[in-house]
């Protein structure tokens, strides 16, 4: 469909005209990359000093990813704002009033969004993954070993679903201020603390992003009621029901 | 063509449009007026389907925008200067709108041209002044060449070098036969640039008529005597003088007198019968700002209460922001006039001097008015028989 190109052109040229797009995307890969390597040094030097348990579970694939947990924050910022971005300027009204078929606009942006996310996403994936194991030495695996390769391509579908499913609750929220307020707290702070307390870990392996991290990781700790694909899978509803929800707030609200 | 029948709209409890019906018509340009807050902008949106209508239908061509295969190549629209990303440069904005069209990128310098924003295109508009914004989104308005182009409110912020050129641009616009419906607040902008006119006050039809119409409905001459004021009793005289002849005698503040229906010799002639001297004897018309007040002045939402000279709330303007309520179950809006009646009806085809102020829905405020508010600038007169009066 002619017409369907060319909005998709235009989300392009949206997406790619403003200085946050390259800001947040690059701040994703740098924190990312720079804290994994960072905590893989830091792991390498005092793997001695760990308790027995976390040196027989230890995970070299997730260690090189330990970054993700900051990066994922900048992958939440460029959803929120490819979004956000239509409503706080308002251009939203000039969007639907040139594109009136509101899920071909929201689609073409989704696919531009997610286009761009799933890029640096997993560009982010393999150099952290690489740079990661460079520097745990002894600890490292290569990427032929069992289960690796799925961890690596894991890490960048996480970075993607984490920031689609950003895009999706902006949808729904309409405002940057409203939704950073939400996800970074959210994502930061309450679904770590929740999988890392044993009483609430049950109800914390269910949020999106405490399920996706499962699929980067190589050692089955045997704690999560789900495997690797289940954990991606998971993630993938959070951020399907979060994009129908979006979808039936853009067709219903007034613009 | 623009097409809206019985146009409503509720937000919650608050009526913004309500049972609007109207037509705009391609070849000229028609003007949308009313005071802030009074729905212009909820009917521009709900034209261009960015709004649902709560009850009514609006149509393009006979097709709801929503429902348009390419609608920005039928449509174009200014709704917001600054609903434009400030990080993005003229260019690339316009660049966005026009490939979400399939407008190709030559049509961007074009009408970049056309606004006189060549110079400044790969600036970012977050440095961008009023009126620079208002040129970006009349440009992009332009951008798919639409036969039907809706502006709201498109000279705020421009200098009267830019107003003037929006004004002959607008024009031009229609003179290609495209539809062009323009929204103001400003009367004495729409009198000099549309030919039509359609206003609204609190959501509701108030007139819907050609601008010679609304003139012709709303501004009668009237003529100021001034007599000695070291001889008072020469004013009583001639006001008994001209009374007799025909004519409608109210004193102004100042001591002078306003005359209606007597053309100037005749009050010459009268005054000279009765051997009075006169000081002054000048021909005058009601403006059509002062028409407009009149006609929204209870169908302000907003109004000061306190502004010399103004008009402070009477009987007939409820306390403001209180939602209109005490509508009509059914049948047209109190304010709607059958299509091309001049306002004001029954004072009007005389050629009365003001029209009465439209008498508010509400039946809960108090009393209906008896007349204008005390303080209107301008006594309201009853319409004269006579026929010279007529035009």
């Amino acid at each position: 469909m002619a017409h369907t190109t060319q909005v998709i052109r235009s989300e392009w040229t949206k997406a790619t005209t403003v200085r946050a797009t390259l800001w947040t995307l690059a701040i994703a890969f740098l924190v990312t990359v720079v804290f994994g390597v960072l905590i893989s040094l830091l792991l390498n030097n005092t793997f001695e000093d760990l308790p027995e348990r976390e040196r027989l579970t230890f995970d070299p694939v997730l260690t090189s990813f330990a970054g993700m947990s900051l990066g994922q924050l900048a992958m939440i910022a460029f959803g929120i704002l490819l979004v956000a971005s239509e409503y706080s300027t308002g251009m939203i009204r000039a969007s639907l009033a040139a594109v009136p078929q509101r899920g071909l606009f929201m689609t073409a942006k989704l696919l531009v969004g997610t286009l761009l996310v799933l890029v640096v996403g997993m560009v982010t994936s393999f150099v952290t993954f690489f740079l990661g194991q460079a520097v745990l030495g002894d600890l490292s695996v290569s990427i032929g070993e069992t289960n690796v390769l799925r961890a690596v391509i894991g890490g960048g579908l996480y970075m993607t679903l984490i920031a689609v499913f950003a895009m999706g609750i902006t949808w729904v929220l309409r405002s940057a201020l409203l939704a950073f307020s939400i996800l970074v707290p959210l994502f930061f702070l309450v679904t770590p603390i929740l999988a890392s307390i044993e009483a609430t870990r049950d109800v914390g392996y269910w949020f999106p992003d405490q399920a996706g991290t499962a699929i980067m990781s190589v050692v089955d700790t045997g704690e999560r009621p789900y495997g690797p694909w289940g954990g991606l899978l998971i993630m993938v509803l959070w951020t399907v029901a979060a994009l129908v929800a979006g979808y039936v707030t853009l067709k219903k609200r007034d613009a | 063509m623009i097409e809206a029948f019985g146009l409503s709209k509720h937000y919650g409890a608050k009526t913004a449009v309500y049972n609007l019906s109207f037509q705009v018509r391609p070849g000229i340009v028609t003007g949308f007026l009313g005071p802030n807050g009074s729905g212009k902008s909820t009917t521009m949106r709900m034209i261009l389907g960015l709004d649902e209508p709560s009850s009514g239908t609006v149509t393009i061509g006979g097709t709801s925008f929503r429902r348009h295969p390419n609608a920005a190549r039928q449509v174009g629209a200014l709704l917001d200067a600054k609903a434009l990303h400030g990080g993005r440069s003229a260019r690339n904005h316009l660049l966005c709108l026009a490939q979400l069209s399939g407008i190709p990128k030559r049509r961007v310098d074009e009408v970049l041209d056309i606004v006189g924003l060549r110079s400044v295109a790969g600036k970012r508009s977050k440095g961008f002044s009023l009126g620079m914004g208002q040129r970006l989104g009349i440009a992009a308005a332009l951008l798919g060449d639409p036969r039907v182009l809706l502006f709201d409110e498109p000279v705020n912020g421009l200098d009267p070098e830019g107003i003037r050129w929006v004004r002959q641009l607008m024009k031009r616009l229609a003179a290609e036969g495209r539809t062009v419906f323009v929204s103001s607040h400003l009367m004495s902008e729409m009198a000099l640039t549309a030919e039509h006119l359609i206003v609204i006050g609190r959501g509701q039809l108030l007139a819907d008529q050609s601008v010679k119409e609304f003139i012709a409905a709303n501004s009668a001459d009237f003529a100021r005597v001034r007599t000695p004021d070291t001889e008072p009793q020469l004013r009583e005289k001639l006001t008994a003088a001209l009374a007799e002849a025909g004519g409608r005698v109210d004193p102004e503040a100042d001591g002078a007198l306003r005359i209606s229906g007597l053309p100037l010799p005749r009050i010459s002639d009268v005054a000279h019968a009765a051997d009075i001297r006169l000081w002054e004897l000048s021909p005058h018309q009601a403006s059509l700002e002062e028409a407009y007040m009149r006609m929204t002045q209870g169908a302000v939402d907003y109004a000061s209460t306190a502004v010399p000279g103004g008009q402070p709330a009477g009987p007939g303007q409820p306390p403001h922001g209180t939602p209109p309520h005490g509508m009509p179950p059914h049948g047209t809006a109190p304010y709607a006039m059958p299509q091309g009646a001049p306002f004001g009806a029954p004072a009007a085809p005389g050629g009365g001097f003001v029209p009465q102020p439209p008498q508010p829905p509400q039946t809960g405020f108090g009393p209906p008015p008896q007349g204008p508010p005390a303080a209107a600038p301008a006594p309201v007169q009853q319409p004269t028989s006579d026929p010279e009066d007529a035009r």
